[in-house]
Order: structure tokens, then sequence, then C-alpha cells
């Protein structure tokens, strides 16, 4: 009985948005990375052809973190002490985008200064050529004051930079603009409020190509169904045209897995929540499969092994399958 | 797919006899497009459009069900592509495969330690459905003595594998009142696993490797009299599954598609690198497969996969909340320290199992954030210094304890000054962003 396989066709498409310049674009790096494109719901290829892969960012701080998991302080080990080496490790392992999340207290205590931050940001820079995303120590006027000085003194390198929230997004779109950057701006898990920050940013003049849009998501457990459903209703409507959620996807599955009970901690827990380093990986693993399969473009990991599976799992979605 | 009123109309005689007690034809096919009568009612229905109007009321995936004993296990019955649109009903089974080259000793053992994992998640009982018995031997004697030990060393429901009728039937013959799934029918033994079915009331597992076929198989073993069927499109990449499940999910919703209208099975074990069966088994889950059979069992994998299936299949529309109040953890006294935090089901039991693991005995004060969690709600201002210091007062907090101590959620530490000033003579703490972080607090801290 011959089948006849529904196709869905859709009016509208995900801009694509590139990240990193080379020599030949007024920058370092050795590739720029783009993403987006879709013009189908993800990885059917029976409809559409998609021009961009998914791709991993590896997480990375400028100084050795307090409050990560023992397996990833042992896994990653001295390099964490120096932002260069911890980035040339993350490289050798497998990332294809660097996230260089900034710090508000140094471990005396001492706040950020912008100059620490440029200090920080030119060390990765120069240790690796990958395409460099930061983000902001989280705290307003830190995040204005640091991120500015940042975005100057990388000019030409069109990193991304975040995180835009409603309340705290101006000054750092406005450096964007000054120095040809991108911007990440979070909402929380939220369709309207991701397309409402959109549209804010836009308004200021930034090109809509110039924005990664983080629409939060959860842990396996810890809520990861809410940020998964947003991201397959902003999707669907990029895909029905609506301008404003046609933005690659941004999210941090290795920042939500690795803050939960599961991946933390090792002693003390039920017996049949098994061996703690596999199951902290496979939390890790399964959050950012499951995200990737409901739309994300760009996954930030923690974990070397983590980058290894997921890396893997996306050859394996964007291999044009031969169905008969 | 439910037919509009005008559908159902042209099935009808068009007679407006009233024979049915509505004044015309079209005002009975209307009632019946919303199930307010029933085509009972109209005696001069002809039995073609019966039919036909009988398949349109079916549900677009038949649901089936597997039994043994008191323990079911329900796949389809589907209604949507994305659970955001409505929800999704049945979990889909997760199964443990086992095969008869296996010692009996050794499928015991397996089977065994696999059916006794039971692992906790917000107050619910995690555990695995059931298992499957292969026949890799090809020998009927040695199936049977491994569905026979399956079932000393568990009471969930089975599925047999085999593509050899003769097999098959000694391993069905092992299993009386029960419902398992007789899993490998194909183009050449369809027949003879249809009659093994319809003598033993079992479920089927068709094997196609076209949609073509499969549809074919689906169509004569439906004619041939058994309907519980359940589909294995053959895919066993990422890519490959995921477009399979979804056209044959489609067919079924969109196109009313009947030869489709069943629910799937997952094989993810079977791939070249074991360390990728977690990730097609996640990918089954979320995208439409109603069983999954896994190769391994391995704890820290089911507990993943088990907490994954609970979250795709939350109804979307109804967030897991708990009652609002106050709870007591560890028998707290007068002088134990009082935390607050939401009602969002997650939310709450993360910090109630930290604080019992703690071994701090503490008064949990949940309030009403319309179940989400502390970071949502605080945003959505559900949870702010007021509706706080409503519930400390209306619980009368302060009469229970003799030290007023309140511990806030780290993510809202920005309330503890308003909180002050709402609840006057309470020394406001703020705790640790996360509820792992709650016993080193209790150390430290208090």
């Amino acid at each position: 009985m011959p089948v006849e396989i529904p196709k869905d066709s859709w009016s509208g498409s995900v801009r694509t948005v590139t990240i990193g310049a080379t020599a030949t674009q007024g920058g370092t790096r050795i590739c720029a990375i783009t993403v987006g494109g879709q013009k189908a719901l993800p990885f059917m290829h029976f409809e559409q052809q998609f021009p961009n892969r998914p791709r991993v960012a590896v997480e990375i701080k400028d100084r050795r973190p307090d409050d990560w998991s023992p397996l990833l302080l042992q896994v990653w080990g001295d390099v964490m002490n120096s932002p260069a080496s911890w980035a040339r490790a993350a490289e050798d392992a497998g990332a294809e985008l660097l996230v260089l999340a900034l710090t508000l207290l140094d471990a005396k205590g001492n706040r950020i200064t912008a100059a620490g931050a440029v200090e920080s940001v030119k060390a990765v820079l120069g240790a690796t050529g990958l395409p460099l995303l930061v983000w902001g120590p989280g705290q307003p006027d830190a995040d204005n004051e640091v991120l500015l000085a940042v975005a100057e003194a990388a000019k030409g390198e069109r990193i991304a930079m975040g995180i835009c929230e409603e309340k705290n997004y101006r000054t750092i779109v406005a450096a964007a603009l000054a120095n040809e950057h991108l911007v990440i701006p979070r909402t929380a898990m939220d369709v309207n409020l991701a397309k409402q920050i959109n549209i804010l940013i836009s308004d200021m003049g930034l090109p809509a190509d110039r924005i990664l849009m983080d629409p939060t998501t959860g842990a396996l457990g810890y809520g990861m169904e809410y940020g998964y459903s947003v991201m397959e209703r902003l999707r669907m409507a990029a895909l029905q045209g609506d301008s404003m959620t046609q933005l690659p996807m941004i999210v941090t599955p290795g920042f939500e897995a690795w803050k939960t009970k599961e991946a933390k901690v090792g002693t003390g827990v039920p017996a049949a929540w098994g061996d703690w380093e596999k199951r902290a990986i496979t939390w890790e693993t399964v959050t950012a499969v499951a995200l990737i399969e409901s739309g994300a473009d760009i996954v930030v990991l923690r974990h070397p092994e983590s980058v290894k599976r997921v890396r893997k799992t996306i050859d394996e979605l964007m291999t044009v399958p031969d169905l008969a | 797919m439910a037919l509009s009123g005008i559908q159902i109309y042209k099935l009808l005689p068009q007679t407006n006899c009233k024979d049915c007690g509505f004044p015309t034809c079209l005002a009975f096919a209307m009632k019946l497009a919303a199930k307010q009568a029933e085509l009972s009612a109209c005696p001069h229905v002809s039995p073609a459009s019966k039919a036909q109007l009988a398949e349109a009321s079916e549900p677009p995936v038949r649901l089936v069900t597997l039994k043994a004993g008191e323990y079911e296990v329900k796949a389809g019955n589907e209604v949507v592509m994305c659970r955001h649109e409505k929800t999704f009903y049945n979990k889909p089974g997760l199964f443990v495969r086992v095969r008869d080259t296996e010692a009996v000793a050794d499928i015991k053992k397996k089977i065994a330690e696999a059916n006794a994992f039971v692992v906790d998640y917000v107050g619910m009982k995690l555990t695995l459905d059931g298992f499957a018995v292969e026949a890799t031997s090809g020998n009927a004697d040695q199936f049977a003595a491994a569905i026979k030990a399956a079932r000393e060393a568990t009471q969930r429901p089975l599925i047999l594998i085999s593509h050899d009728p003769k097999v098959m039937a000694a391993g069905v013959g092992a299993l009386p009142n029960e419902i398992p799934l007789l899993y490998g029918v194909d183009g050449n033994n369809w027949q003879a696993m249809v009659e093994l079915a319809k003598q033993h009331k079992a479920a089927l597992g068709i094997v196609g490797k076209t949609l073509d076929e499969l549809a074919d198989l689906t169509q004569k073993i439906r004619d041939a009299g058994v309907n519980d069927l359940v589909l294995d499109p053959g895919t066993r990449k990422l890519s490959a599954s995921l477009a399979r499940n979804t056209q044959i999910r489609r067919l079924a919703l969109k196109k009313n598609f009947r030869p489709m209208g069943y629910p799937m099975i997952a094989f993810p074990g079977e791939t070249d690198d074991p360390a990728d069966e977690v990730v097609l088994a996640a990918q089954a889950i979320a995208k439409y497969a109603g069983f999954v059979v896994l190769d391994h069992f391995e704890p820290e994998k089911v507990y993943a996969l088990l907490v994954l299936r609970a979250n795709i299949f939350t109804d979307p529309q109804k967030p897991i909340q708990v009652q609002p109040g106050v709870y007591e953890i560890n028998n707290p006294k007068p002088d134990s320290p009082v935390l607050v935090t939401t009602n969002f089901s997650i939310t709450y039991f993360s910090v109630a199992n930290e604080v019992e693991g703690s071994g701090f005995p503490a008064w949990l004060v949940v309030v009403d954030a319309e179940g989400m969690s502390v970071l949502t709600s605080w945003a959505a201002g559900k949870f702010d210094s007021e509706r706080i210091a409503k519930a400390i007062k209306s619980l009368n907090m302060a009469d229970k304890v003799s030290r007023k101590r309140l511990v806030i959620p780290g993510a809202v530490a920005v309330l503890s000054g308003e909180l002050e000033e709402e609840l006057a003579g309470w020394e406001i703490r703020v705790g640790p962003r996360e509820a792992v972080d709650i016993p080193s607090f209790f150390k430290k801290a208090l």
C-alpha cells in the first residue's frame, strides 16, 4: 500500500547568525560559526535541507569556581586556575564555541574590575581561535561596567555578550552596536517575554541577525519540560513567520544539570541513583539532547564527556536518513 | 479523527424522516458531531455508512494494553504532536530485554534486580514496567523455559520476541491468563501469528522495513480480526527514528490513516555503541514511542529516563503543585527555624528532601505561588514579601516558635529588607540559592 508522507510546509524560517570573525573579516578567529537558517522543525530532513548544525559551546570561567561539582573540578584539574589554559583544554575536549563566564568576586572577595575582565577575555582570545561568547558577572552594574570594556577590547572579533535582561540590556546592546558584536538576551521560559526583549533590542537599532536568544531551561527533573515546550513553541512561531521569534536559540543545560543534586552529590543519595559520575554525565547529556530536539541551536555544556556524546548525537541527527 | 457535522450528514439517508427524533438529517448530524446523540437512533442508515462512522469515532492512535496480574502497561490514545498543544497521555512502557541463550539463573538474577528497582521522584515511585524475552536460540523449549524463569522473577507484563510462530507458540503457551506483546510479526509469518494472538488474546508487534510494508501488514492483520497492534518501523538510528516516528504519528493524527493508528515500539539498545542507548531511549520517550525495550539495566540511566518520561508526560496545563501550608520536618520545636518556599512540587520536594536528609528539625512554610518555582514566581509577582508575610501570619507561625527566624531562598535575597518591615520581630535570614546546599547551610549558619 503506497503511503503518502505528510509534509509540513512553513512560510517562515529562522535567521542565520554568525559568531566570530576571521582575519579576512577583521578578527583573529580561526573560524566563524553560523547557526540558524532552519525552514522546518528540527531534523525533519524529509522536508527541508538543514544548512547549519546545532553547536556545542563549553563554559569556562575567569577563575576556579567555588561552587562547581567536585566531578568537574577533578576532570578539568589545574587548567581551571587560568582562563587561557582552560580555554585550550576546552578546545581539545571538542568545544566548537567558548563561553567565558566572568565572576563577580575574585578568590579574595574583591569585586571584578573592567581591566581584570578585559585581561581574561584577551587571554582566552589569545589562547584559542574559537569564536567567543562572554557572560557578565550577572549583577547589573558590574555587567554594564565590564562588558562595555570587554566590547571595546574585543572589537572586530564578533563576540556574543550576555546576559541581557529586560531591566538591563541597554548598555550591553549599545556596546555591541558600537563594536560590531552580538548580544544574548535571556527570558524566563515564556514565549511572549522572549519576543518582547527581542523587540526592545531591535528597537535600539541592533539588527536581528546579531541576537542569540536564551529562552532559559531547567535541568532534567527540575522543570526541563517547561523550557522544552517554550522552545518548541518559539520554533513553531518562527516557522509560521513571527519575525521576533526567528532567532537561533542558545540554552545552558550544563549550568542547569550541574547544579542538581543528581550531578553535584555523590554520597548519601539513594542506591537507585546508581554511579555518580555516569549519572551526572547522563543528566547533562539527556537534558542537552532533549533541548536540541526541541530546537536549540547552541547548547552550553560543562563536562568533556558530555561534549563528546552530544557532538556525536548531533552528527547522527544531522545525517540525512535513507528512508525508503 | 472526528468528522464534522457536514461529513456525517453525507453518510446519512438525507430523507428528513424524523424517526431519530430530530427535525432534519442535518440537525441529527450536528448532534452526532457534538456527541450529543447516538447513531443507533437512526433506523435507516446503511451498514457501509455505519462502519465508516464507527471507524471515524475510533481514537487516532489505538490504546493497546499489556496485562499481567495486577500490572498494566498502556500505550496509545495520543492526540497531539507536541505536548503544549494539550498533553501526552500514556507514558511509554520501559522494558528490559533478556535472551533465552542466557542461563536460566542469570535471567532470573538480571530480571529480579531490575524488577526491584524503584526510585522516588517528587513523591512518585518510579519503576520499570516489564521485561522482554527474546528467542535467540530458535528452540521452542528453551524459549518457554526462559519465559518461565522470567515469570518467576517478575509479575510485570512481558514482551515475547521471535519471528518463528512455532517458537512463539511455546512461549505464549507458558503465560496463561495475561496479555503479552508478541513481537516479530512480518510479511512471512503474520497469518500464524494472528492465530496465536486470537487464541491467547495477545497484542502483536509488527516489523516493517518501509511504511508501505507496515501499512500492508496492519491492514491485513486488522482485516483478519486482530486490532491490538504495535508498530516497529525498523529504524535504529537517531535521525531515521525521529523522522519515521514523526511521520507515523502525523499519519495517524493529521490524516486519520488507520494503518498507522497504533503505538510504536523502540529498541534503543540495538546500536554499535552502548553509550548511545540512553540517548536513543530519551529520543524515543520524547518522540512518540509507546514501548521502549532497553538491553542494559543501569540504574543511573534508567533513573534519568524515568524522570525524563515523568517530565515529558506532565500535563502542561496543570503545573504539579503541593498544598500550601506548614510542613513539619524532623519534629520541629519552638526554637527550630522557619523555612519558606513555593508550592511548585519540584521546588517543594527538593527543599523538603534536603531538610529531611540534613536531620535538622524545621518548619517548612509553603506559600501559594500558583505552582511556580522560586525565581519564576518571584518574577511573576506571585512570591513577594507581601505573600510570604501573609502566609506566615495566617499560619500563626509566631505562636508556634519561640525564636522568630525566617529563612528565605537565596534566589530572592532581595526580599529580605521588605520582609523585615512586613514581619516585625522576625529575624530574616537568607538561605542558599539551591536546595542541595541546605544541609551545609544548617551546619554553618543556623
